[in-house]
């Protein structure tokens, strides 16, 4: 089993796994990344959900669940854990608005959530209600009746203006 | 340091929210201990049946493997919940499909997928009962000289307080006598104008937290061998639940047996008593192998395993006046039980009380009864038998006023229960209750009758028809009758080293936010900042037992305890507290009559001095029930709950006259809960609640076959995303409440009840079809409104034949 170079939140990993492990699994067990879920582990749910770059191109949000390691080679992926640096005092902005905002309540689904915000802020930093409700709806969230979260990423665009 | 200012009815920050936005909270399956195993569970494929040989495939080398079977327990192979009837691993019998018969762990989860395959377990199969009305056959209904078909008895319940295929019946009557009472019922039938007849089912609903079921569980053994202590981790309600279960399974005492709570993803029900099941068995598994176990579900073990609402079916039978009085009514409400009795009486007293809805019958009678079928056991899910009887009642509610001529805000304005009357089990209402003016706000910022009368003008060519709805319901805060007496509950509130209090409860946060709001009431009683106030994990060896998270209880009763715990630590540290005049008389026991001068300083200056000198201290409350609150559980009459809330849900709807989709469009929630502890998660239990009930309305069906969950995934079992939702617009009303902290009442399931009748209501109002069966998905629709009447023999019109009207000139 030759090594799969992985670069995650910044740092570079050589990791010798079998080519088909899901990324998720590799996060998880691996690198000790547990802040990527698994709800369903078919890409329906998305609290998976991580980041991945490639070749200095926007981050694309996928399901880790879905994504053989071997197809993560060389990219670039931000997990939940790389979004503020854990010693942080300060959170990422998307992160502090979740937390006033009530964003978060099982915080099962937050971290990919939270990414799925970052993918579509990213894009459009300033979404109306309809897109926000388009952008995060690859993320289920059972709790909130995303009504919250919403609000959150509304404030996240103003916080940005 | 000034006196924080109300922290009762503000919105903090999250106790717990940090480590869930950074991704940092570690929910079970983040957690690894060393030398860790993995469990998995060998099911059953058949619905009902008898084994007759288990063997395990030769090609797999079974040492590397720990097996454990319903005959190495060492306890009762049973999981308690109100009875014993339920078993940890099948021995013999299958009564349900997917039932666990038996454990293997190994160290590498990838290898139990196959272990589990090489198992081959060999039946002698039994036809299965599946409906409501197949085991109506096989039972021996109370009063009723039928002769049960024995082939369908699936339960023999005499020994479990049941009897065949019955696990439970109530009867509640709304007079004193019950031969009086019927014979004043009847009369009211017979002397009215006229008499509105309706039945109404709802489904089965999956929980569908995105954590699944999991725990992890360690056994430490004595020199002599014997087992020292059982200890279980995991994502749970209960934790002294899952000890008892314990108890029983190990034959060991309780204070062997410790549970702790790790972070919850989601509950809502789902992981009040099926933590006991899967706890069991991780635990037996690491019993047998010295290791601990961790034991995950995936989604689709979840999903066909775990416990789901209740399907039911409720028939009314109400006997009118001709100006929208409610005379007399006899409703019989039956839910599905599964295979064994769980939780399937509390929830159907819950079901039975909330029948009657939110109005005044001067003669009623509610039957109920829990059936058996070979399904895997129904459970606790949000609301807990109350959304099911209440989509019946606000469905019945609008067909009379149909019938009636009358609008559905008439109907109701002319029925609603107030203050000072008396509910169905004579309960006194003794606090404010204003349904009428509630209902008049509702229908004003919903704009309804100006929506009402533009849809009515528009939707007759429209391809997409366009409605608005309403219901009106309450839900009552805390255990059903004598429920709070029995469980007992105790809280503690104790000084950490460094004079900040902890509170210690074994009440769970799995995204309700108990966390924050018991220590919001415990900083506003101590008069100290929500940050300083701190509270512990569940764990039974440190947390006292404060009842289990369910019923909509923790904010009211838990918190009342909580505020009264550290009015207790306040009037302990009262000869420490060095404000202006010591000596002066007050009484610490009010929070409210805390002396001029006191502030958050002065609290830990007393604080650290107390320790200084004593060490410790630990303030206490047990739960004392309201010397005017009374259940007498033979009568099933009294007071249901300490108090309601109350609530007026209006929906809009779209129905696709094209694609035969329904979707809901605008929903505003109005609610009386009592004082709003936190304003922002009441609103976002309110709308996760709303968003939950328009999946039970339009969009969560499970399929089963016999007996088994066929759409046990997430691409095929339906919930909303954040594309389905409309707007969910809350508001609230607040009356205070004597029983709940600061004037709190629960608020947790309520939102649960309202949503799927609004929308049918709505949906009836656009398309003039009165449908009585949730899920309503598009293909339900279109087999509907396609139907012409003159294509087959049956009478197709749906509106005319459930209304078996009679009217009398």
């Amino acid at each position: 089993m030759s090594a799969i170079r992985l670069r995650v939140n910044g740092a570079e990993y050589a990791i010798a796994v079998p080519p088909m492990k899901r990324l998720l699994d590799v996060l998880r067990e691996d690198l000790k990344l547990t802040g990527a879920k698994e709800g369903c582990g078919e890409g329906e749910c998305g609290s998976c959900s991580v980041l991945m770059a490639r070749g200095g191109q926007c981050a694309e949000l996928v399901n880790s669940c879905l994504i053989p390691v071997l197809q993560a080679e060389s990219a670039e992926i931000t997990t939940i854990e790389g979004l503020a640096p854990k010693d942080a005092a300060k959170l990422h902005p998307i992160q502090q608005c979740f937390l006033e905002h009530g964003g978060a309540q099982c915080g099962i689904c937050t971290p990919g959530m939270i990414l799925a915000t970052h993918h579509l802020l990213a894009k459009n930093p300033h979404p109306t209600l309809a897109q926000i409700q388009e952008g995060l709806a690859g993320n289920l969230c059972r709790c909130t009746g995303y009504m919250r979260i919403f609000e959150a990423v509304e404030a996240v665009g103003r916080a940005v203006k | 340091m000034p006196n924080p200012g109300p922290i009762v009815g503000t919105s903090p920050l999250r106790k717990e929210g940090f480590g869930k936005v950074t991704g940092h909270a570690q929910y079970v399956d983040d957690i690894v201990l060393p030398g860790m195993w993995h469990g998995a569970t060998v099911r059953s494929t058949i619905a009902r049946g008898r084994i007759t040989s288990i063997t395990f495939d030769p090609a797999v080398d079974w040492a590397q493997f720990c097996v454990v079977t319903a005959a190495e327990i060492p306890g009762e192979n049973t999981i308690v919940h109100l009875t014993r009837d339920h078993p940890c691993l099948a021995a013999e019998f299958i009564n349900h499909p997917a039932e666990p018969i038996l454990l293997i762990a190994h160290p590498d989860k990838a290898a139990l997928h196959a272990a589990v395959a090489a198992v081959k377990i060999a039946y002698e199969e039994q036809p299965g009962v599946f409906t409501i009305e197949d085991s109506e056959a096989g039972a021996c209904a109370e009063g009723e000289t039928q002769n049960p078909d024995v082939s369908k008895i699936i339960w023999d319940g005499a020994a479990h307080g049941g009897s065949a295929n019955t696990f439970k019946t109530f009867v509640m009557r709304s007079g004193d006598d019950a031969a009086e009472h019927d014979a004043a019922l009847a009369a009211a039938f017979a002397g009215a104008d006229l008499v509105v007849e309706g039945e109404y089912r709802t489904g089965a609903q999956e929980q569908l937290y995105i954590e699944n079921n999991g725990v992890i569980a360690e056994v430490t053994r004595a020199a002599d061998g014997a087992i020292e202590s059982v200890t279980v981790s995991g994502s749970m309600q209960c934790p002294y639940y899952l000890v008892h279960a314990l108890t029983l399974v190990f034959g060991l005492p309780a204070e062997k047996c410790r549970v702790i709570q790790t972070e919850t993803g989601g509950a809502f029900g789902g992981k009040e008593d099926f933590p006991s099941v899967i706890g069991s068995h991780a635990a037996l598994l690491a019993a047998k192998c010295g290791h601990p176990v961790k034991m995950t579900y995936d989604r689709a073990e979840d999903l066909i395993a775990t416990t789901k609402r209740h399907p039911s079916r409720t028939r009314h039978r109400t006997a009118v006046s001709r100006d929208g009085k409610l005379l007399a009514g006899e409703i019989e409400v039956v839910i599905d039980g599964g295979a064994y009795s769980t939780l399937s009486p509390v929830v159907l007293s819950r079901a039975t009380i909330h029948a009657p809805g939110p109005y005044h019958w001067p003669h009623l009678t509610v039957r109920a009864k829990a059936m058996a079928t070979n399904v895997a056991p129904h459970g606790a899910f949000r609301g807990f038998g109350a959304p099911q009887s209440l989509f019946a009642m606000e469905r019945h509610m609008d067909k009379i006023a149909r019938t009636l001529g009358l609008m559905p805000e008439e109907l109701r304005r002319r029925n609603l229960l107030g203050t000072g009357m008396k509910t169905a089990t004579g309960q006194h209402l003794s606090d404010p209750v204003d349904m009428k003016g509630m209902l008049t706000r509702a229908l004003k910022e919903t704009d309804y009758h100006a929506k009402r009368a533009e849809f009515d003008r528009t939707n007759g060519s429209a391809t997409v028809k366009r409605g608005i709805g309403f219901a009106t319901f309450l839900h009552g805060s805390g255990f059903t009758g004598s429920g709070e007496r029995r469980l007992n509950s105790l809280v503690k509130v104790e000084l950490m080293r460094d004079g900040r209090p902890r509170v210690l409860v074994s009440s769970t946060e799995f995204g309700q936010g108990t966390n924050t709001i018991l220590c919001q009431v415990c900083a506003q009683t101590l008069r100290v900042p929500y940050e300083d106030v701190l509270i512990a994990q569940p764990d039974t060896a440190v947390v006292p037992n404060s009842g289990p998270t369910v019923a909509s209880r923790t904010a009211m009763i838990v918190g009342k305890l909580v505020e009264r715990a550290s009015q207790h630590l306040l009037t302990m540290l009262a000869p420490y507290l060095t404000f202006p005049d010591p000596t002066a008389d007050f009484d610490y026991s009010s929070a409210c009559e805390v002396p001029a001068g006191y502030s958050p300083t002065d609290f830990k200056r007393a604080a650290l001095a107390y320790l200084k000198q004593h060490g410790a201290l630990t303030a206490e409350a047990r739960y004392e029930a309201p010397g005017n609150i009374f259940w007498v559980d033979d009568k099933y009459k009294g007071e249901a709950y300490p108090t309601y809330a109350w609530a007026v849900y209006v929906a809009e709807v779209a129905v696709d006259t094209l694609t035969y989709a329904a979707t809901v469009t605008d929903f505003y929630a109005l609610q009386e809960v009592g004082k709003v502890i936190h304003p922002v998660l009441a609103k976002g239990q309110i709308e996760g609640g709303v968003a939950q009930g328009i999946g039970y309305a339009l969009y969560e069906k499970c399929v089963y076959l016999d007996g088994l969950m066929r759409n046990n995934q997430m691409t095929n079992y339906i919930m909303p995303t954040s594309a389905d939702l409309p707007p969910i617009r809350v508001a609230f009303e607040e009356v205070p409440s004597i029983h709940g902290p600061q004037g709190a009442k629960g608020i947790g399931e309520l939102p649960m009840d309202g949503p799927a009748p609004a929308i049918l209501n709505a949906i009836e109002h656009a398309t003039g079809i009165s449908f009585t069966e949730i899920p309503l998905l598009p293909e339900d629709i279109f087999e509907r409104m396609t139907r012409v009447a003159d294509a087959g023999s049956d009478d197709l019109n749906a509106v005319d034949r459930d209304t078996r009207s009679e009217v009398r000139a």
